[in-house]
């Protein structure tokens, strides 16, 4: 193998698979956070310090569930990718993809507590 | 053997030997904001799952993130993710092919650094 150069090993294995899937993700994810996040903040905000009865009540309420729920289930889908990014150019070989691994995992496990969280408060 | 010498070869000059530029700044804090803004999440998610606990739970998670310390991380949390929201924009519309010459990307990024701070300052009045 070490005859051939790095070029010469690359040529017909193909591409990366992923193509411009990343991207388009992260576009997407943006664009549903700048709808969400003041409406997040703004119904989110005034809830902060209130009775825990007052809390109960509000999201019990069908707009400030769904607005929390989505905006915390499309935030940890943006920050799984985004931090896909800062590791890939910071952490290389195994680190990267362990790094890589436990982001996912942190991201996918946030979200399920935030979504589980909303559920038991509005239903 | 093109890995020879892999390693030890001169580096080209990297960031350390320029001076800080409006539009590197205003690019690294897109990311530290970002990825900061996971502490925030974690936080906000563990009030949502202490009021669906108990109240007794509640008043402790609620306790902490109004405490002096939690109106700081709620504060900067506030200007972080205002700061990413409209840096997020500029990257929309740079997506485009427009606002890529650096005239304007510095005026954006005034524009970044302002309304961050002018929308921190109304959540602080509404909130």
């Amino acid at each position: 193998m070490a005859f051939l150069t790095d070029r010469k090993r690359a040529v017909g294995m193909g591409s990366a698979k992923t193509g411009t899937d990343h991207f388009w993700a992260m576009k997407v994810s943006s664009f549903g956070l700048l709808l969400l996040i003041p409406l997040f903040v703004f119904t989110f905000g005034p809830m902060l310090g209130e009775s825990h009865e007052a809390v109960i009540a509000y999201f019990a309420r069908p707009f400030p569930a769904i607005v929390a729920g989505l905006t915390i289930a499309v935030t940890m889908m943006h920050f799984k990718k985004g931090v896909q990014t800062l590791v890939e150019d910071y952490v290389h070989g195994t680190a990267q993809k362990v790094a890589i691994l436990a982001t996912i995992s942190l991201s996918y496990a946030i979200a399920a507590t935030g979504l589980f969280a909303i559920a038991r408060i509005a239903l | 053997m093109a890995d020879v010498n892999r390693g030890s070869r001169p580096l080209s000059p990297h960031l350390t030997i320029y001076r800080p530029q409006l539009t590197s700044m205003t690019s690294i804090l897109t990311r530290i904001t970002g990825n900061a803004l996971l502490i925030s999440s974690m936080l906000v998610v563990w009030w949502f799952l202490a009021a669906a606990s108990s109240p007794e739970y509640f008043a402790i998670a609620d306790g902490v993130l109004t405490s002096w310390f939690g109106d700081i991380a709620m504060t900067l949390s506030v200007l972080g993710l205002w700061y990413h929201t409209l840096a997020g924009v500029r990257h929309l519309i740079w997506d485009n092919g427009i606002g890529l010459d650096i005239p304007t990307a510095e005026k954006m990024g005034y524009a970044i650094l302002g309304g961050s701070v002018v929308l921190t300052i109304i959540t602080i009045i509404v909130v």
